[in-house]
C-alpha cells in the first residue's frame, strides 16, 4: 500500500502493517470528533511517525498515485475539519476547475 | 481507515479534477505537463515571496535592536545621573521592544520553516516533472490511444497528487506571508510614527531631553556660580538653603 504524507512524499507500507496505522488513524478520528486540537496534534504526529517508521520511502522518481493521503504533521484540526466539510481548507481547489466532480 | 479514507478521497478528487474532461489520454499528458510547468513557476515565486517577507522581518528586527540598544544606553545615563525614574522608564520601553523582537523572531522562524519546505517540495516536484516528461514521450511514441489509457492514468494521477501536495504547500506559505506582511506593515507604520519607542506613552524625545537636562544641570549650576561670583553677589547658595538668606545675605564667610 502506498501512502503519501503531505509535504513529505510517498511511503510504501506492507499490508500486514496497515492495522497498526489504522489504530493510529482511529485516534486522529476520535480527536476530530471530540474537537480536541491538542489531542489531534498528538494523534496526527503519532500517525505520521508511524507511517515513516513502518513504511519505506519511495524514490523521488516514482510516479504513481497513493492509496492514502495523510495530512502533514503541522496540519491543524481546523484545516482538516474544513477539508472534510468540503470547504476550501487543507487542499486548494484547482483554479481552473469550474465544475466539481460528481 | 475512516478519517484517512475520507481525507484521501477528497484530496484525490480535487487533484484529478482538472483533467477529467480530456478525451484523448495523450492530450491529457500534454495538458498535465503544462500545468506542471505552471506549478513549478508558481513554486519559484512562492519561494521568492517567502524570502522577501523574511528579509523584511530581519530588517525590522535590526531596527528594533538599534532602538533597544539606545534605550539601554539611556538607562545607563539615567542611573549615572541618579535618575532612577528615567532609568526605569527607559528599561520599561526596552522591555516592550524585547517582546516585539521575540515575536518577530518567532515569525522569522516560521517563515524559514516554510521556505525550507517549499524549496524541498520544489526539488521533489522538479524530479517528478522530469520523470513525467520522459514517460510522456515514451507513451506518445509507443502506444496507441487505447493502450496509452492505462499508462497515462497512473502517470497523471501520480503527478496530480504531487501537484496537489505542492499546491497546498504554496498556498500555506502564501497565507503565512500575507499574514506577516500585514503585521510587518503595521509595525513599519508604528516605527515610522515613533510610537514603537513610545511604549510608555511619552514621546521618545522626552526621555532624552530629561537626560540631557540632567547632564546639563551641574554645568549650568557652575555657570551660575561663576556669574554670581563675578557680580560679587555672594555665594552660590544651594537652593535648599534659602532660609539662611535673611540672616547674612551676601557673605559666604558667615558660616565660619
Amino acid at each position: 500500500m502506498i501512502l503519501r504524507i503531505l509535504g513529505e512524499g510517498q511511503f510504501e507500507v506492507a499490508d500486514d502493517r496497515i492495522d497498526e496505522l489504522n489504530r493510529l488513524d482511529d485516534a486522529v478520528q476520535a480527536a476530530v470528533d471530540a474537537d480536541d486540537a491538542d489531542a489531534f496534534a498528538r494523534a496526527l504526529a503519532r500517525l505520521v511517525t508511524g507511517v515513516r517508521t513502518v513504511g519505506r520511502e519511495l524514490p523521488e522518481e516514482h510516479l504513481g498515485p497513493s492509496d492514502l493521503v495523510i495530512p502533514g504533521p503541522d496540519a491543524t484540526l481546523e484545516e482538516i475539519r474544513d477539508e472534510l466539510a468540503g470547504g476550501e481548507g487543507l487542499i486548494p481547489d484547482r483554479p481552473d476547475s469550474s465544475r466539481p466532480t460528481a | 481507515m475512516g478519517l484517512l479514507r475520507r481525507f484521501s478521497n477528497i484530496f484525490r478528487a480535487k487533484a484529478n479534477k482538472a483533467l477529467d474532461r480530456v478525451e484523448d489520454p495523450r492530450e491529457a499528458l500534454d495538458l498535465s505537463y503544462e500545468r506542471q510547468l505552471e506549478m513549478l513557476q508558481k513554486m519559484r515565486r512562492g519561494v521568492a515571496d517567502v524570502a522577501t517577507s523574511r528579509k523584511r522581518i530581519e530588517l525590522q528586527a535590526q531596527q528594533l535592536q538599534t532602538s533597544a540598544a539606545k534605550l539601554e544606553d539611556q538607562a545607563r545615563q539615567a542611573v549615572a545621573q541618579n535618575r532612577e525614574d528615567l532609568a526605569r522608564e527607559a528599561l520599561t520601553r526596552r522591555q516592550g521592544l524585547a517582546t516585539e523582537l521575540a515575536s518577530l523572531q518567532s515569525q522569522h522562524d516560521q517563515l524559514r520553516a516554510e521556505e525550507a519546505k517549499l524549496v524541498e517540495a520544489s526539488r521533489r516536484l522538479e524530479t517528478k516533472v522530469q520523470t513525467f516528461r520522459t514517460r510522456k514521450e515514451t507513451i506518445k511514441a509507443n502506444y496507441t490511444a487505447a493502450e496509452a489509457q492505462t499508462r497515462v492514468g497512473e502517470a497523471i494521477s501520480g503527478i496530480s497528487e504531487e501537484m496537489g501536495d505542492v499546491g497546498l504547500a504554496v498556498q500555506r506559505a502564501e497565507d503565512k506571508v500575507s499574514q506577516m506582511q500585514a503585521r510587518a506593515g503595521a509595525l513599519d507604520e508604528l516605527m515610522a510614527s515613533g510610537a514603537i519607542e513610545d511604549l510608555t506613552s511619552t514621546p521618545e524625545d522626552r526621555l532624552q531631553a530629561e537626560l540631557d537636562r540632567g547632564a546639563a544641570t551641574p554645568a549650568v549650576e557652575a555657570e551660575l556660580a561663576r556669574i554670581r561670583g563675578e557680580l560679587g553677589a555672594g555665594p552660590a547658595g544651594q537652593r535648599g538653603q534659602l532660609p539662611a538668606h535673611g540672616a547674612g545675605d551676601g557673605e559666604g564667610e558667615d558660616r565660619k
